[in-house]
């Protein structure tokens, strides 16, 4: 509608704009052409890492993106999630508690520093210590002695769980059982870094040396601007760079790594920006893919609030659930951009189901979800003059669009008054969640850090878990989570999950909305492009065209 | 002069007292803890938090984070942002690229402003006025984004006349398209500013006493004409450069500029105080300086405005 009115001034704006500038053309359309070898350097978009490169200290998409890339670990992640070995040749506890790990011979760092058991263990230890304040700290905490050197204050800086028995093995003894410890040690905190690393960390995390299939180009990070790899010749393990190097350009916003997309100045965008969902399939054709990706959305509903505790608390839960039609949200507001959820994990996940039983308080029912709220009213009366608030966050994430959906629904199907209530910038909106003073329901996502149905459940609904925004607290689905962990193998293991999934399903202490998508597109200069189970690109496999 | 000078610089020391402890204190009042949300939707570690908190002070009361901010900067050090990368280095980085957009923008406008306005006032009435004043209008009622989201699709995208967004050295021949869409708006104002002021002093005894003399039209335009009628544009040009550089944060975001605008949003976001007063700061300052610089030009165009001390 303003474009219509609009556009007449433009064209005046733009000859105008141009005879004044005499010939801003400049640099034309001068794309680099193709070479369709595996020389190409692919121009990737990325973000300026919050924290200095170092493992443990990574806690976001930015510097995430640069570590996976820069280092490699007893183990990483294939496109379809599942784990396999990178610099382990074995990783064994009988018991799923006591861990051997055997890492490989002759590895080294690009610096030509050795990698031996020792330098995996001081690295992990120095992630955890309190002392050095990394923020993925936690990562470590299933480990033996991590309270000791993590608390605050603490002055010990190893964890007694870790011990060297030779140069290429050393034991993990951890607090107790955790049969999917081994799939989290692909994850960016587990990585190792070299001595110099733990004795100037500052200086290290500008200009970090890995063993991954990259390294940083000399003087490659320029901060704000773009972060340039260069491929790591030493590198023998199964993530083999098959490109030139990435160079990963910083983008303020989407819309303007989008741009650059379409006239080939960006080679592989990872997400499509909002603005253009509805139409970057005609825009790309197919250049553009659409994968499920392990995360999910869920509205997390706080049993605190005296409205929603007790048995009639859960049927409300049930009822809301119920009320909500996702396959309309997913196919109206998100044009397929999401799929609607049948569990509280993610589809891309080993042991992953759609109908864990109790999976039907997530279809939409809109006389059943009426009939139970009527049922939680004969128990405790909803008081009509109360509205049902959504918190979300305002600042990213395109949050307000959906959330209006939701409570339209919940209007129509439950007669309540029901409204988004919108918070200028995240933190403000975690500030309400980890402080337990939510006054309605908060949006909650969870993106998994490691491929694995646990890292869905544990951390988010076990009794005082970091995470559980609804505080939700039931021994049942604790002991069915502990089950699990002590699985002797992680298809068990997995059975368990889903065995705890079905308490769940029927507390609703979040309800699942819908699983994440990547939605992503490159440009004409490249093919093989495919993503991983966590929705980010697989860099090294990308080859110019 | 030299005294006047002088008292104007020492102006700016509460100017610079003041901007900071206001600013300061806005961005501590931000709501949400800046440490917390560094770990996003994961558990805060508190003893990390902990020692990141004591590491950027903002364990401390207000007061003491202002007097050991104030004290950072007299002895040259800023601090560290979140990054741990120190400010001044931070500011030695962004501060290039903005100025450099700034300034194109300032000559852009200045320099077609000008043109235009003294071409439109000499042949008022005229055709070529009338289509000046409309694109003018046009351009002033359009909002900064729009033009820059259209000028960037269609020249950068359909055309291919210049890349989408600047590249990572962001040169000069980068920044075309940015400083146009940045100093576009401000340019409709110089324009109808020169012409008004034009029509003006055309109309002046001292034009009509210059072309009875027999003075070349050249010299009469250049010279009495002109130089009169810049006075408040120069004022207004003055005043634009400050508003240029700390108003550039729209036009970053669309043509991905990695500028001082880039910059402080983010720093606002996460809630870094030393980052945000800091910029907030050296752009007060330019402000200043500017407007100090404009003042002075009054006398070299209007020998009749004198500095008293």
């Amino acid at each position: 509608m303003r474009f219509s009115r609009t556009s007449k001034a433009l064209g005046v704006a733009a000859i105008l704009a141009l005879a004044m500038s005499g010939c801003s053309g400049g640099s034309g359309n001068s794309s680099s052409s193709s070479t369709g070898n595996s020389n190409k350097v692919i121009i990737a978009d990325g973000s300026e890492p919050q924290r200095p490169i170092m493992p443990a200290d990574i806690n976001e998409v930015g510097g995430g993106k640069i570590g996976t890339l820069i280092f490699a670990g007893l183990v990483s992640y294939d496109a379809n999630g599942k784990s396999v070995n990178e610099l382990a040749d074995s990783i064994q506890a009988p018991d799923a508690q006591h861990f051997t790990i055997k890492i490989k011979k002759d590895q080294k760092f690009t610096n030509g520093e050795a990698i031996t058991a020792k330098t995996f263990v001081d690295s992990w230890n120095f992630g955890a210590a309190a002392k050095n304040a990394q923020l993925s700290a936690t990562f470590f905490e299933s480990i033996k002695g991590y309270d000791e050197a993590s608390a605050t204050g603490s002055t010990v800086t190893t964890m007694s769980g870790l011990k060297v028995v030779d140069d290429t093995t050393f034991t993990v003894e951890l607090k107790q059982p955790e049969s999917d410890w081994p799939l989290r040690l692909g994850y960016t905190a587990f990585m190792p870094v070299p001595s110099a690393a733990l004795a100037d960390p500052k200086t290290y995390g500008e200009k970090p040396v890995g063993n991954g299939p990259y390294k940083m180009a000399e003087n490659g990070w320029q901060h704000n601007v773009q972060i340039s790899l260069v491929p790591n010749p030493d590198y023998n393990g199964p993530r083999k760079a098959k490109n030139g190097g990435i160079t990963f350009k910083i983008y303020q916003n989407d819309d303007a790594a989008y741009q650059d997309l379409l006239s080939n100045n960006l080679d592989v965008l990872q997400t499509i920006p909002t603005s253009a969902v509805a139409n970057f399939k005609s825009d790309l054709g197919d250049r553009s893919i659409e994968k499920p990706y392990a995360g999910n959305q869920t509205i997390a509903i706080p049993e605190y609030l005296p409205a929603w505790s007790g048995e009639a608390g859960k049927l409300r839960r049930q009822a809301i659930s119920m009320a909500i039609n996702r396959d309309e949200i997913t196919k109206v507001i998100f044009s397929g951009g999401r799929q609607p959820a049948k569990d509280f994990t993610s589809p891309v996940l080993d042991g992953y189901s759609d109908n864990v039983p109790g999976s039907d308080n997530l279809k939409f029912d809109a006389a059943k979800a009426k009939e139970l709220w009527a049922k939680a009213d004969a128990i405790q009366k909803w008081d009509p003059n109360t509205t049902f608030t959504i918190a979300y966050n305002a600042d990213k994430g395109g949050h307000k669009a959906w959330v209006d959906a939701v409570t339209n629904q919940l209007k129509n199907n439950l007669g309540i008054k029901a409204e988004g209530l919108s918070f200028p910038t995240f933190k403000e909106a975690r500030d309400l969640a980890t402080s337990g003073k939510l006054t309605g329901a908060i949006r909650a996502g969870w993106q998994a850090d490691y491929p694995s149905l646990y890292n869905f459940l544990g951390p988010i609904y076990k009794t005082g878990a970091g995470s559980n925004d609804a505080r939700y607290d039931n021994p049942a689905f604790n002991k069915a989570i502990s089950d699990g962990l002590s699985a002797s193998s992680v298809a068990d293991g997995n059975k368990a999950m889903n065995k705890a999934q079905e308490i769940l399903l029927q507390d609703l202490p979040a309800i699942p909305l819908w699983y994440q998508v990547a939605q992503g597109g490159w440009s004409t200069n490249v093919s093989n492009v495919d993503y991983g189970w966590d929705g980010v690109p697989l860099y090294y496999d990308i080859t110019g065209k | 002069m030299a005294t006047y000078i002088l008292k104007r610089f020492l102006q700016l020391l509460p100017v610079f007292i003041g901007a900071t402890f206001l600013v300061y204190f806005l961005v501590f009042s931000l709501p949400g803890d800046p440490i917390a949300a560094l770990f996003g939707d994961k558990p805060v570690n508190a003893a990390v938090a902990a020692k990141l908190r004591s590491q950027y002070h903002l364990d401390q009361p207000f007061i003491v984070q202002y007097l050991l901010y104030l004290k950072s900067i007299f002895t040259f050090d800023l601090g560290q942002d979140f990054s741990g990368r120190s400010i001044a280095a931070v500011l030695g980085e962004v501060f290039p690229v903005t100025a450099r957009l700034a300034v194109m923008a300032l000559i852009f406008e200045g320099v077609f402003g000008i043109a235009f306005g003294l071409v439109a006032g000499l042949r008022k009435g005229k055709f070529f006025d009338g289509t000046v004043l409309i694109a003018s209008l046009i351009v002033i009622g359009i909002p900064i984004f729009v033009l820059g989201f259209l000028l960037q699709f269609f020249i950068g995208v359909q055309l291919g006349w210049a890349k989408p967004t600047v590249s990572s050295a962001a040169s000069v021949q980068d920044l075309i398209l940015p400083a146009i869409v940045l100093g576009l708006a401000s340019f409709a104002y110089v324009l109808r500013l020169t012409r008004t002021s034009v029509i003006e002093n055309m109309n002046a005894d001292y034009v009509r006493t210059a072309t009875a003399k027999g003075l070349s039209r050249f010299r009469v335009v250049n010279v009495h004409i002109l130089r009169n009628s810049l006075i408040p544009v120069i004022t207004f040009l003055g005043a634009d450069l400050g508003t240029l550089m700390g108003g550039a944060i729209v036009t970053e975001g669309i043509f991905n500029v990695p500028g001082v605008g880039n910059r402080l949003y983010r720093a606002v976001l996460s809630g870094e105080g030393p980052t945000v007063v800091s910029i907030v700061t050296v752009l007060v300052l330019i402000y200043c300086v500017s407007n100090l610089i404009v003042d002075l030009l009054y006398a070299w165009l209007d020998p009749r405005i004198r500095y008293d001390s």
